[in-house]
């Protein structure tokens, strides 16, 4: 690439790089202020792009265009007012990680409205009025257009620095971002300044991705990726910091545009190409700067939030009536395959949901007990899978040693992301897990030579009897049930002790001589061993594995089985798990819009059962039992 | 000015406070007594709304405060300087005393209640008003005491719940800080402090409840305090 070249890919880099600094600097606003991490943020800048898009077209012309990128931004910016007002307002005082599940749930909701009213296509909107032409630049043609959003980036930066160390609300938002319990005490009306510093966050979102109308098509992906991007935006520039946001947005578009600007590279040995590495390079850049700054780059250790939700009760041995209705359970699930007979869907249901059970026990092992929320739980999930399926390709190896295989390629993946994960605490940990996980799929993604890319691995079915599904779904259940009884038996264990002390109080079990990192990192191995297994039978089940099996979606579909469960009992994962593989299997076939039924449904949940369902009832539970 | 019946507070599942019962009247210091962990700083927060559960009759210039949240007591002219300051750290002096500011107001039968500008309370804290533009995070603790204070008083209240102001700090910070206290008192401000240390409370407070294990064990004057040795030695002496 020639010198020239690589000027002009950095001046592209530039442009991107306001989109992000917009999307992710309200991310970074109102986590500050709330604590609260908005998924949903992704979705209001794709809103904006689609309600620009109409007003672009529909009114036309500099008004439509110009004027329809103000009236979007106003527009998204009261979307989010709405949002705050309706729903987080009432989730304030959940545990950090309802508030996760009830904007993932917004995110469904969107993104199926959108589909309802803007339809599947790409839509590309107009170019812009009176940026239409480019100027040369080093030889090139660079777009008028993005010059305006190389400058508007800086000039949006400089205000809301000036709003923030200015004015009294910039005043109060810094404070509250330190300490929002003492500044209420002070008289501060906290309902308000949510609200404002939400509709503020949502409006920059929403001018970002209004932005954005005539440089790309409006597209219904766009959420989960902009989100994606937001977040590594954040963490890699320093949650709360806004010139850290912008910072790492210059620094992550132009990492991704110089591996573009690169193409294929032959080292003689053989060729890389670079502009696949798009995919990885955000999140390796966030691994890095995780690790050698673990609170980013201009970031500060975030201030603790105090007394918000209450101390977690601890988790308490199973009573017999609870073992008795596991045995119940468990006969009636090993007398399913007679009862099945006339409907075999029935036990195609069970396999899925047992590996569910897997999959979501395991993840509560590391996030209940552990303290470790891991937003990557899908990588160990993909290593067994591809970890067993690649054994019977490649080597043509028995489905035994493929299904023994699976735990221990998920625990060499769990052992060493792990390592670097327990070193980090809260949203940067959940961030780390993340790229990892976003790493593993982009590896399986790319290496077709060796994964088959994204055509996945096929024929990778069981042998006889295992073909036979009542018989695959007994060896499910009897793996699932090892996999929960170990899980637990490490809970109430000395280790399992160790690993909750740990989470409530490093430093006090610290100083009663606990390793904590080590407790810690061995429990991220151990549930990511297990997660394996959930893969391995996935694989064998569907008969085949592909990249998009083992995407964020669904280290996401986990974390809601979690906390639908509730995350305080060890019941808790079993029963989220359960329900959310029912309502997936069964939902999903009912509607096209069944995201958006999904959503409402988690979000109802998320308002009924603040504690999760099995919480909800063992406190109903305990409270009958405390009654004379 | 402050009136409150059977107060009882818990921390998720535990019980701190047991059906307390005291008052401040107009103009009046009075101070919770009690060692570590007897229940003073459990008992502002539940006055200021600032623990989830609580329960019992908090009334405040003749209103019932019970069921109010944080930011509207504060707004009626309770004012709360926590033990451990909370002063905002990023925020230079002067952006802290401003969160803290509200607009004056009057007492229930219609006067004026005393009000406070930032220069008069740099004339009251001479060390803040040397350094305006400092940081919170790079001031001193005797300075992030007074600077608490200040920014209370900002918002011009009523009553100050003054939680533990003569901890952790030096002891010509804790001489000046009694000065201030009856200075304020002088200027028709009420104060309930929360003090460890006789000596101090001897020196401003006209009344004194003994706390002990979320209890009030014992109350009357400073002088009835003082003769008393008994209680001094079971509730209050290390």
């Amino acid at each position: 690439m020639t010198f020239s070249a690589f000027l002009f890919q950095a001046l592209n880099g530039l442009s991107t790089a306001t989109g992000l600094f917009f999307i992710a600097v309200g991310l970074s606003l109102i986590f500050g202020v709330s604590r609260i991490i908005n998924i949903a943020h992704g979705s209001l800048y794709m809103l904006g792009t689609y309600i620009a898009y109409s007003f672009a077209t529909r009114i036309g012309g500099a008004l439509g265009f110009w004027g329809g990128i103000v009236a979007t931004t106003l527009i998204v910016g009261a979307i989010g007012a709405l949002i705050e007002v309706l729903l987080l307002r009432r989730v304030y005082r959940a545990p950090e990680l309802f508030q996760l599940l009830a904007t993932f749930a917004l995110v469904l909701v969107i993104n199926d409205a959108v589909l309802w009213l803007w339809g599947p296509e790409d839509l590309l909107g107009p170019r812009a009025p009176g940026l239409r032409g480019s100027i040369e630049v080093l030889g090139r043609h660079l777009p008028t257009y993005d010059l305006f959003l190389i400058v508007i980036g800086p000039l949006v930066l400089v205000a809301l620095h000036f709003t923030l160390a200015r004015t009294r609300f910039g005043r109060l938002v810094r404070a509250a971002t330190q300490d929002r319990e003492m500044v209420s005490a002070l008289g501060v009306n906290q309902a308000v300044l949510f609200t404002s510093v939400f509709a503020l966050g949502a409006a920059l979102a929403g001018f970002g991705g209004a932005l954005q109308v005539a440089r790309e098509p409006a597209n219904l992906a766009t959420d989960l990726i902009a989100i994606g991007d937001a977040f590594v935006v954040v963490v890699v520039g320093g949650m709360g910091s806004i010139t850290g946001a912008y910072l790492a947005a210059v620094i992550i578009a132009e990492v991704k545009a110089i591996c573009i600007g690169i193409g294929v590279v032959d080292f003689g040995f053989g060729t890389v190409n670079f502009s696949k590495l798009t995919l990885v390079a955000e999140f390796l850049v966030m691994a890095i700067v995780l690790i050698v700054r673990p609170y980013g780059l201009l970031g500060r250790p975030q201030g603790q939030v105090r007394s918000v939700a209450e101390p977690e009760d601890p988790i308490r041995p199973a009573t017999p009536a609870l073992k008795a209705l596991g045995i119940v359970t468990l006969m009636f699930l090993l007398c399913l395959p007679l009862v099945a007979q006339s409907s075999p869907y029935l036990l195609i249901l069970g396999i899925d949901v047992l590996i569910a059970i897997i999959f979501a026990t395991s993840l509560h092992f590391i996030m209940g007990p552990g303290g470790m929320h891991s937003f990557g739980h899908a990588a160990y999930f993909g290593l067994g899978a591809y970890g067993a399926a690649l054994l019977v390709k490649w080597l043509a190896l028995p489905m035994g040693v493929a299904l023994t295989a699976a735990p221990l390629v998920a625990l060499a993946g769990a052992l060493l992301f792990g390592w670097f994960a327990v070193r980090l605490s809260g949203v940067y940990l959940a961030m780390l897990t993340l790229a990892f996980a976003q790493i593993v799929w982009a590896l399986v993604f790319q290496w077709e030579t060796l994964t088959g890319g994204s055509n996945g691995v096929i024929g990778v079915w069981p042998p006889k009897p295992f073909d036979k599904a009542s018989v695959y779904f007994l060896l499910t259940l009897v793996l699932a049930v090892i996999a929960v009884l170990l899980l637990r038996r490490f809970l109430f264990a000395p280790f399992g002790y160790s690993m909750r002390a740990g989470r409530d109080s490093a430093l006090r079990a610290e100083a009663i001589g606990i390793d904590v990192k080590r407790v810690h990192w061995l429990g991220f191995a151990i549930a990511g061993a297990i997660c394996g297994v959930a893969g391995g039978l996935f694989a064998f089940a569907k008969g085949s594995i592909s990249p998009e099996t083992i995407h964020v979606s669904r280290s996401i579909d986990g974390l809601v089985m979690v906390l639908l469960g509730g995350i305080q009992t060890l019941t808790g994962p079993i029963v989220g798990a359960s329900v959310f593989a029912t309502l997936q299997d069964t939902v999903m076939r009912q509607t096209e819009y069944w995201r958006a039924l999904l959503g409402v449904i988690i979000l109802l949940l998320v308002m009924a059962f603040p504690q999760g369902i099995v919480g909800a009832f063992s406190s109903l539970w305990r409270r009958a039992g405390a009654k004379p | 000015m402050l009136k409150v019946e059977s107060l009882s507070a818990w921390y998720g599942a535990a019980q701190i406070l047991y059906d307390l019962s005291f008052d401040v009247g107009r103009g009046e210091v009075v101070a919770l007594m009690g060692r570590n962990g007897a229940g003073k700083s459990t008992t502002m927060k539940a006055v200021m709304g600032l623990l989830a559960k609580r329960r019992g009759l908090v009334r405040f210039n003749g209103e019932n405060i019970s069921d109010r949240k944080p930011f509207e007591i504060a707004r009626r002219g309770l004012g709360f300087t926590p033990e451990d300051r909370r002063i905002f750290v990023d925020l230079t002096v002067m952006e802290n005393l401003d969160i803290g500011r509200q607009p004056p107001r009057s007492f229930a039968d219609g006067t004026p209640a005393p009000s406070w500008t930032p220069e008069q309370l740099f004339a009251l804290f001479p060390n803040l008003a040397e350094m305006p533009d400092r940081p919170g995070g790079r001031m001193s603790g005797g300075e992030q005491q007074m600077l608490t204070v200040a920014r209370t008083l900002m918002g011009n209240p009523l009553l100050v719940l003054l939680d533990e102001p003569s901890e952790g700090v030096a002891p010509l910070i804790v001489e000046q800080m009694a000065h201030t206290i009856l200075a304020l008192k002088k200027q028709g401000l009420s104060i309930l402090l929360s003090e460890q240390n006789i000596h101090f409370a001897r020196l401003v407070s006209d009344r004194v409840y003994v706390l002990e294990k979320g209890q009030i064990h014992w109350q009357g004057s400073v002088a009835q305090l003082d003769g008393n040795p008994e209680v001094q030695r079971t509730y209050l002496t290390v």
